[in-house]
């Protein structure tokens, strides 16, 4: 490389922006992060991006790149076609706040209407539990997860008909499952998983496992599970069937 | 005049990575009401990189550890320049915080019989670190987020804090601004716990994030408070070095407890040719006896590629400037040759460390169970801080505490991986106890109003100067670049005078910079703040690296290049002096109880 790349940035507020393009130059193994602070730092000073970590582990710098939703850390300028403007939006999930960066202040708030953890009685009497790795290794991938957002961004349900207010979306359900297969958890959380956040919204078109950036299989093993939860306990013909006799 | 948003708490904590978290959550748990203000989003906070794991004598691997093997450790890896009753109550309360973390859901990997598995690293004598494959400093502080968002807490998300308001030389609050709107903020509160973090962005190669810029230090400093031990930064021997856009990029001190060796292009294992004489009796003197204490063999001795990370970390320097490194400027760190000696090698290396393999695989495009990585030294954590009391965490001014990288004394010279995060938990917790105490022994102070005001009017002031002003960006990155070429791994005195000046030359740069745009999400308004920030934070650091004239722990000085005896019985102060400029002296360490003086003597 060595060379100059176009990016098409989208800049704007509440109100509305526009794509703007900024031109720079690139080098070999520099990511998508590395080309807008160099517009930042030389073009657009007041080109607004929330980044922290840049190495792919706080979630923090989560936009969309030619369309596709992706951390800008962790998107290298090598498998993009640089020939024709890189366009860089922000997540349209979320409310706007200005250029790159949006309001993720609601996937706060509907975490906190997931119950938490509550653990079984120590095992040992020095307060201590004994779990074994296998069961540690379950749940293990639901914890790896950044909270980038990217599949609460890429989720029709919240993306096109906006079901905020009624669906916890892909991460949140990644969340509850992570408690809900804890080895150690005693919570009932399946009656809110129907009632409150609507798990059966979700139509496993798996768009939220392609774009997670730690290959969460988010889809089967995590929200699929818990809708066979939910099934289980309500919609079971044969228990019906035990109910009525 | 600029109207502010009005808060009142008992107790305020300025962060939220493990420290800070832990503060508010214990502050809440004797009944303070605590506001919480982060740099980023909750969640972000540079906690999240920790890799390796919590530190704590929990015995679950080797029942000869004990809180007094880990309190000689630290104390020998801090060159006994630690605040000895620090090491104490860490290396006793750690393993109780650990198991208070699992109590709140975290998960940590297994022994066979279903205990806290524990893993070695350099400078602890016995596995101790309770970890979760490589992203432990995730799993802790999800964990507490998790926690910690049920308490009551109430946090204030991208929020900057410009200054720390007095009331009489006692603590009255905060006050900042929201990034988004860029709208003001007054926190009033009791008492303030500092949980800022370290430093690391004073650098130009750094494995910290953003928004590590000393912002705490430089609060506390204003304040009033005395800093601590600022000469001793910590380089990790390895961070990415290829590609250059990913330089510093942290590199797990696990790959090498895994098994993996630095090698020179040579192809030398490099490390056993200088084993520093503190360190002979424990460490391998062939590769036989080094790859069975990697795979748990109690009699055998650890390799010397986990000696503490200042040794390594300049060894690897030696070999690079003796022409031995490798395209990139560094060395090799191997550790897909361990397949000549495990079965489904590669299995094993993805699942003991998966974000190293995914993030070499998706930064580099490269392959760990197949070839070596590329790694060099990479500024990693400050040791120094704001000097605070052992007990109660409490800084110099009354009702101001500080906690985890912020804080400084449990290090002394130089940090053992996996104390850090244990760092956080045990003095976080110290931390928001005894502002929780000292916030219900106290009544609310006063604000300062003509303070507030011109707080918010001088951080306006770039917005006046607009776009013809200095560039922030352009002197944050000067600056870092000065920090890097003259007062890095290598000192001199004459260097660090030249870096000095620059630094001078810098202030005044920085005093004239300007932003572009309006208040609402500004990352220049931003920049320009924690420039101000890094300057003083560099300043201290050159001035007390100056003035320690030897080499220890962290700080080697090419001009001094021996550790001085005399040197070993003080630590550097740094405070504002009455005329406004850096005061720095040296304050003798108060002498070791007998109690522990044994402890250390037994365990030698």
């Amino acid at each position: 490389m060595g060379t100059e790349a176009t990016f098409r940035i989208w800049r704007g507020d509440p109100a509305g922006g526009v794509l703007q393009d900024y031109t720079t130059q690139v080098e070999e193994g520099m990511v998508v992060l590395d080309a807008v602070h160099h517009i930042q730092a030389q073009q657009a000073p007041d080109l607004a991006v929330r980044w922290n970590c840049k190495a792919g582990k706080c979630g923090s710098c989560s936009a969309e790149i030619n369309g596709v939703p992706r951390l800008m850390c962790m998107t290298r300028l090598s498998n993009l076609n640089l020939n024709a403007p890189v366009i860089i939006e922000p997540m349209h999930t979320f409310p706007s706040i200005r250029d790159l960066v949006t309001d993720v202040s609601w996937n706060f708030r509907a975490k906190k209407t997931i119950k938490p953890f509550k653990p079984r009685p120590a095992d040992a009497p020095d307060g201590t539990w004994r779990i074994q790795q296998a069961d540690v290794e379950r749940v293990q991938e639901f914890r790896k997860c950044i909270e980038c957002f990217l599949c609460q961004d890429v989720c029709h349900v919240l993306r096109e008909h906006r079901k905020h207010d009624e669906f916890i979306g892909p991460r949140l359900l990644v969340y509850t499952a992570a408690l809900e297969m804890h080895p150690l958890d005693t919570e009932d959380r399946i009656s809110d998983l129907r009632h409150v956040h609507n798990a059966g919204y979700c139509n496993i078109t798996t768009c939220c496992r392609q774009v997670c950036p730690e290959s969460i299989t988010i889809t089967e093993n995590a929200i699929i599970p818990l809708k066979e939860r939910v099934v289980d306990r309500y919609f079971d013909p044969m228990k019906r069937l035990f109910h009525i006799l | 005049m600029p109207e502010f948003q009005r808060f009142s708490y008992d107790v305020l904590v300025i962060g939220a990575g493990g420290a800070g978290l832990r503060a508010a959550i214990e502050a809440s748990a004797h009944g303070a009401r605590v506001g919480v203000v982060c740099k980023s989003v909750l969640g972000k906070a540079h906690t999240v990189m920790a890799e390796g794991g919590i530190a704590a004598a929990l015995s679950n691997v080797d029942d000869r550890d004990s809180w007094r093997v880990h309190f000689s450790d630290t104390m020998r890896g801090g060159q006994y320049l630690n605040n000895w009753r620090m090491a104490e109550l860490h290396a006793k309360e750690a393993p109780e915080c650990v198991r208070e973390l699992e109590a709140w859901g975290a998960l940590f990997d297994r022994t066979p019989d279903g205990r806290i598995l524990q893993r070695n690293f350099g400078g602890h004598r016995y596995p101790r670190l309770a970890h979760v494959g490589d992203r432990t400093g995730l799993e802790m502080i999800r964990t507490l987020q998790d926690h910690g968002i049920h308490t009551g807490m109430e946090v204030h998300m991208e929020c900057t804090v410009l200054r720390l308001l007095l009331d009489e030389g006692r603590i009255a609050g905060a006050c900042g601004f929201d990034r988004a709107k860029g709208r003001f903020y007054l926190w009033e509160a009791k008492a303030v716990v500092l949980a800022t973090g370290g430093t690391g962005r004073v650098y130009k190669v750094t494995s910290n994030s953003g928004e590590n810029t000393g912002d705490g230090l430089a609060l506390a400093y204003s304040a009033g408070a005395e800093l601590l031990d600022m000469e001793f930064v910590q380089f990790h021997p390895t961070g990415m070095v290829w590609p250059i856009s990913v330089r510093g990029i942290l590199v797990t001190e696990g790959v090498r407890g895994e098994g993996g060796v630095l090698r020179n292009s040579e192809g030398r294992r490099f490390m056993f040719d200088d084993i520093p004489d503190l360190y002979k009796e424990q460490t391998a003197d062939n590769e036989e006896e080094g790859w069975r204490y990697t795979q748990g063999d109690k009699s055998a001795r650890r390799p010397p590629e986990l000696l503490t990370r200042d040794h390594v970390a300049r060894c690897i320097r030696r070999e690079v400037k003796a022409g031995r490194g490798s395209p990139h400027g560094g060395v090799y760190l191997d550790i897909a040759w361990i397949k000549k000696r495990l079965p489904k090698a590669e299995e094993h290396i993805k699942r003991k460390l998966p974000s190293m393999y995914h993030q070499f695989k998706q930064l580099a495009d490269l392959d760990i169970t197949k070839e070596p990585m590329e790694v060099g030294p990479t500024t990693h954590y400050m040791m120094g801080g704001v000097r605070v009391d052992g007990d109660s965490q409490m800084s110099t001014v009354p009702g101001l505490f500080a906690a985890g990288e912020a804080a400084a004394g449990l290090h002394g010279a130089n940090r053992l991986g996996g104390n850090s995060l244990s760092d956080l938990l045990v003095f976080g917790r110290r931390a928001g106890r005894y502002a929780a105490d000292f916030a219900s022994s106290h009544a609310a102070a006063k604000i300062d109003e003509g303070e507030l005001q011109a707080a918010a009017a001088a951080s306006l002031a770039v917005f006046d100067r607009g776009p013809a002003g200095e560039n922030p960006y352009q002197v944050q990155y000067d600056l870092q670049e000065a920090m890097q070429d003259l007062v890095g791994i290598v000192r001199m005195e004459n260097e660090m005078q030249h870096a000095l000046d620059e630094l001078g030359k810098l202030r005044q740069r920085a005093e004239r910079a300007g932003v572009a745009g309006n208040r609402e999400y500004n990352n220049g308004w931003q920049t320009a703040i924690d420039a101000g920030n890094l300057l003083l934070v560099a300043e201290a650091i050159t001035r007390a690296a100056l003035l320690r004239q030897e080499s220890r722990g962290a700080q080697f000085r090419e001009d001094f290049p021996a550790k001085d005896a005399e040197w070993g019985k003080y630590n550097i102060i740094i405070s504002r002096g009455a005329d406004g400029g850096m005061r720095v002296e040296k304050r003798a360490i108060t002498p070791l109880p007998s109690e522990l003086k044994a402890v250390i003597e037994e365990m030698k």
